[in-house]
């Protein structure tokens, strides 16, 4: 029997009516009564020491409420932001977390760094005070670029960190991968740059804070990832509020990408401050504030190297990497280059051993953080074009090298030498189902029909996997993060039958309120209509770690199973005790309770009604019918699977046409397949966007960020993109009850390394992305 | 943005007589509202010219084609006659920018303007167009001075853009990713007076490429450009596109341009 709307149906998404009809509920539309606006005199310098404030002008300006700065919030006891994630380098030693308070105290350190939040009438008149503040600043020589601030002699950023080095990590066996080397009959180089990336969601992120006098209750709404890792890092760091006195709401958020994890300075900044001047405190991000403060993402430089034998199998693996953390570690910065990266770096494959090391460091810009797919992209990345390098140098198809060197699929479970434990995963069937898509063996000749209209073809191919369901609490405890990655979930029956569901997770465009009820419907037999899903409100929702990592259903939707599983406990007591049969004579499906062997059943609508209203009921059960659940899952999930781009390039001006695209996609069982495939197309545009378009630049003299705008900063549009063949191939994940693996980032991360895979076929040479068409032009007329 | 004052006349005088030395003229807005709203500007007074009728609309009188200035980049795009007397003209204002843009950016905005990178500035110089000001008419060469610097006085206002209409021309833009102004344009045309080959983006201010212009007066064909290389010095460098690149547009746009001419 199956369920309407159900697991596995196309439900078009329940929330989109609002969203598009202008109803949905996004921070800036809030205001409150007494409301006041908020402004950020942000510094202009790269670096520079700051000598004094004077805010006596501004303070007397027209509407100004008040004005604080850095050393307000100092004195008045807020400490500065956190990362939470803590890495060891080599040596044994901790890595490098300089403090960074919301506002700079006595030097700025990027574009962007806050100076002083001036709190007015109007936003307007907020803004001509900030005109009227006087800094003093001694500006000081930055340094943007990462293998220049980690180079002797460079500009030191912070005291804390000598060199700007934050850490000197590494993972896998060096001396296995050493003599590996020495003896291998061929070695392929290939040196990259993963560039850095603005993350863009469609909303800024914006906060409002207000302040109940009476209660002593402070409550944040703000564009949060993760409403209740905002609060815990406010109560217990920067001590805004102890957690029973401060509610942070994330309403409707307008995309995220990973930037809106982070707690950032302007948030804690408004919260604070509408104590202190016992008033509703807005701020909103302008876009150009967006661009200079927003954790931006990816800023990798790699050297990597790759050992085969003479039948082109893979010996060893050995990666270097230098990582730009920006001007300050973000709230989990130094995870991503280091837990989320090194421990990709198997990809598919069998590689007997591998070895990687990353320097991160500290740059005069901003912060750097998880961006959609985070870590695992940048892996993916050198792991596929390396595979593309060795296949090149080796004369072989990539995809015959690739095929020759999975993992197969009786090897599960498999333990990479970069501890990860692979659990479930086809790449063969991946691979070759995306080879039939795009029709791989008819490229020679579609490639010499583009020759003869005077253009070049390519094909690349990625075969990327990722560790999603992040993550078990206890594994990346011993790995140094500061907090357990489990996920919450409540399922609470109302006496008429419909259900509310509770989730520590959050959505911000992903369509939780949709496959999660599809998941109640499915198993509970409630109509989706019945079935209400909130989330992001610590006074409504049960502590949760929030939306990232593809991890909202993996994690989060198993706490929901759990949770069901044991409505679905207590109501067959009901059933049995109103039916008068014995509990294990109960059997339950969809919803449907019936005694074996009979034709009785009650309906679980029948079933929570007579929880709340017991006139009948068993004496030794409680009433009411609503459960939570904490679910910690027992490994990460692997989504992996076979992208394959076709390019066509016009060499007179370098322009890269895509024609086709093929995504054969492993996500395990599939809740709502219109959603996964709209995760792809999305995911797949954002790497688009980084491989031909997107691309941070400061101007390493003065630390400016020249692409402050989308006069400058190219993002992907609708006719970049080219139409996209999805499928998804579904070995269920064995390690949580759903058997999913997630989506949401699978795109971003298969499609950099498969864009530039076919551009580099179709030219020839190497490059770096973005594959801007004078880059690509510039390569095919260089010798 | 800072506060300013407003007016909105229903007459050329009017708008000549209400604007002062601090104020500007209002269009479009699609260059000068961001402009306000990044504070990069403090006009006293914006004096809107969307009030002023005789300012829009599109005519043909015999070889000539009159835009006003108030007339939308939309306007101009779909229009029966520009489609007929000057279809590049008409392909080239469709694609400016986005939708959005060319809903409310007008031809006179665009020219006062003088974004190096504007397209209208090709087709101007291109096809030997007249500017027409409340008080002279202005050759486009002479009009466009130099980067966002025009021949116009202060207070001094476009009321309307004449075309001579051409034998054939044709525009090819490489429109810059990010921003989709043009990276490199380049307007050809055949006219009574000769061939015009215009440039804009490329350089600091549109300008003419007289070597492809004699090239192209003795062989109106794709191959007398293509080998004609332009200086790069002098041209535009910045985080898009070097000199030398734009340089190597210029020809491949050209050729594109004359393949299209109608
Ligand atoms: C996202 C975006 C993309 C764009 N892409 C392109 C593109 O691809 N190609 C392109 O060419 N342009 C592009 N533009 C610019 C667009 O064409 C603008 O419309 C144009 O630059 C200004 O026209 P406007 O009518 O909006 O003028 P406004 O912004 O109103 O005014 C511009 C300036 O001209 C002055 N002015 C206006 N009218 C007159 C007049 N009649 N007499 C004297 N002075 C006057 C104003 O005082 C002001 O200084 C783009 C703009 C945006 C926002």
């Amino acid at each position: 029997m199956s369920v309407e709307n159900g697991i596995g149906a196309s439900v078009r998404r329940k929330e989109d009516q609002r969203f598009i009809t202008g109803n949905g509920h996004y921070l800036d539309d809030m205001n409150r009564a007494g409301q006041a606006y908020g402004y950020f005199l942000r510094s202009p310098y790269a670096f520079a020491k700051i000598k004094n404030i004077d805010l006596s002008a501004a303070k007397s300006a027209p509407g100004v409420v008040d004005i604080f700065t850095g050393a307000d919030m100092v004195a008045d006891g807020i400490g500065g932001l956190i990362c939470g994630w803590g890495i060891t380098s080599k040596d044994g030693s901790p890595h490098k977390a300089p403090p960074h308070n919301s506002m700079a105290v006595d030097a700025v350190r990027h574009v962007g760094d806050q100076v002083a939040f001036v709190i007015a009438e109007t936003l307007e008149q907020a803004k001509n005070a900030a005109e009227l503040i006087e800094v003093g600043y001694e500006v000081l020589t930055p340094v943007t670029n990462i293998a220049k601030a980690l180079a002797p002699g460079a500009p030191q950023i912070h005291e804390e960190a000598p060199g700007n080095l934050c850490y000197d990590w590494e993972l896998g066996d060096k001396a296995a991968v050493d003599a590996a080397f020495a003896n291998a009959a061929h070695v392929s180089k290939i040196d990259l740059v993963n560039n850095r990336l603005s993350p863009n969601p469609m909303e800024p992120r914006a906060a409002l804070g207000e302040y109940d006098a009476g209660s002593g209750e402070l409550t944040l709404h703000t564009t949060s990832q993760n409403p209740h890792v905002a609060r815990l890092i406010m109560s217990a760091f920067l001590g805004i509020a102890p957690e029973n006195k401060l509610r942070v709401v994330a309403p409707d958020v307008g995309g995220g990408f990973g930037s809106k994890i982070f707690v950032y300075a302007e948030e804690t900044t408004t919260i604070w401050a509408a104590r202190k001047i016992n008033r509703p405190v807005k701020w909103t991000a302008d876009r150009s504030e967006a661009f200079l403060t927003d954790a931006h993402g990816r800023d990798h430089v790699t050297h990597a190297e790759l050992a085969t034998d003479n039948d082109g199998k893979i010996l060893a693996f050995r990666v270097s990497t230098k990582a730009n953390m920006g001007a300050y570690l973000s709230t989990f910065a130094s995870a991503v280059p280091t837990y989320l990266y090194g421990t990709l770096l198997s990809g598919q494959y069998k590689i007997p051993s591998i070895y990687c090391e990353v320097q991160a460091g500290f740059t005069n810009t901003t912060p750097v953080d998880a961006y959609r797919g985070a870590g695992r992209p940048e892996a993916t990345y050198v792991v596929e074009r390396m595979m593309d390098t060795a296949a090149k140098d080796l004369k072989m198809d990539p995809t015959e090298f690739r095929l020759k060197n999975f993992i197969q699929p009786d090897a599960y479970p498999y333990e990479t030498p970069v501890i990860m434990t692979y659990d479930s995963g086809d790449y063969p069937l991946a691979m070759n189902l995306a080879k039939e898509m795009i029709d791989y063996n008819g490229f020679a000749a579609r490639k010499a029909q583009s020759e003869a209209n005077g253009k070049l073809r390519g094909i690349g191919v990625a075969a990327y996997i990722e560790a999603c369901g992040i993550a078990p609490s206890a594994a990346v405890g011993s790995l140094g993060a500061g907090v357990g990655l489990w996920e919450s979930a409540e399922v609470r029956f109302n006496p008429t039958g419909s259900v509310t569901v509770f989730t520590g997770s959050h959505s911000h465009g992903q369509g939780h309120e949709t496959t999660f009820a599809q998941i109640i419907a499915d198993k509970l037999g409630v109509p989706i209509d019945s079935v209400e899903v909130v989330h992001g409100d610590t006074s409504k929702v049960p502590f949760g770690m929030g939306t990232y990592g593809s991890r909202s259903l993996a994690v989060g939707g198993s706490a929901i199973v759990k949770a069901v599983d044991k409505i679905v406990e207590k109501s067959k007591k009901i059933a049995a005790h109103l039916m008068e049969a014995s509990v294990e004579d109960i059997e339950h499906e969809h919803g449907v309770f019936s005694v074996a062997g009979t034709d009785k059943k009650l309906t679980m609508g029948e079933i929570a009604f007579a929880a709340y209203v017991p006139h009948n009921y068993p004496a030794d059960l409680e009433p009411g019918m609503a459960e939570n659940a904490f679910y910690d899952p027992l490994n990460f999930t692997f989504p992996a699977g076979t992208h394959i781009a076709e390019v066509e390039i016009d060499p007179a001006t370098g322009v890269v046409d895509i024609v086709d695209w093929a995504a054969a996609d492993d996500f395990g069982n599939v809740i709502n397949p219109m959603i996964v495939e709209g995760q792809v197309h999305g995911g797949v545009a954002q790497g688009i966007g980084q491989a031909l378009l997107e691309g941070v630049i400061y101007d390493e003299e003065s630390g400016q960020l020249l692409t402050g705008s989308y006069m400058d900063y190219c993002m992907p549009r609708a006719d970049d993109l080219p139409n996209f063949r999805v499928a998804t191939t579904n070995t269920p994940c064995p390690s949580n009850p759903l058997g999913v693996k997630g989506c949401g980032e699978a795109g971003a991360i298969a499609g950099p390394a498969a864009l530039m895979n076919a551009i580099v076929n179709a030219i020839g040479k190497d490059i770096d992305m973005p594959a801007t068409p004078e880059k690509v032009w510039r390569a095919i007329n260089s010798n | 943005m800072y506060s300013f004052d407003y007016e909105r006349p229903s007459g050329v005088n009017e708008a000549a007589s209400a604007i002062g030395e601090d104020d500007k003229f209002l269009a479009g807005g699609q260059t000068l509202i961001p402009t306000l709203k990044l504070r990069l500007a403090q006009p006293g007074k914006l004096v809107d010219l969307s009030g002023i009728s005789e300012l829009k609309g599109i005519s043909v009188n015999g070889s000539e084609l009159s835009v006003g200035a108030m007339t939308r980049h939309v306007d101009v795009a779909d229009s029966a006659d520009v489609k007929s007397a000057i279809p590049a003209l008409a392909q080239l204002a469709s694609h400016i920018g986005d939708a959005q843009v060319r809903n409310r950016g007008t031809i006179g905005g665009s020219i006062s303007n003088n974004d190096p990178a504007a397209d209208y500035p090709a087709a101007l110089v291109g096809l030997g167009a007249t500017v027409h000001t409340n008080k002279r008419s202005i050759s486009a060469e002479d009009f466009f001075v130099d980067l966002f610097e025009t021949a116009l006085e202060d207070g001094e206002l476009v009321t309307k853009v004449t075309f001579p209409i051409p034998e054939k021309a044709g525009y090819a833009k490489f429109p810059n990713p990010a921003s989709r102004f043009a990276l490199t344009g380049v307007f050809v045309a055949k006219t009574a007076s000769g061939v015009r080959v215009a440039v804009t983006g490329a350089g600091p201010c549109v300008f003419r490429q007289t070597d492809m212009e004699a090239a192209l007066s003795s062989n109106f064909s794709p191959d007398a450009v293509s080998g004609i290389k332009t200086e790069a010095s002098g041209l535009n460098a910045d985080i898009h596109a070097s000199a030398d690149y734009r340089a190597n547009l210029i020809t491949v746009m050209a050729a594109r341009a004359v393949k299209a001419a109608s």
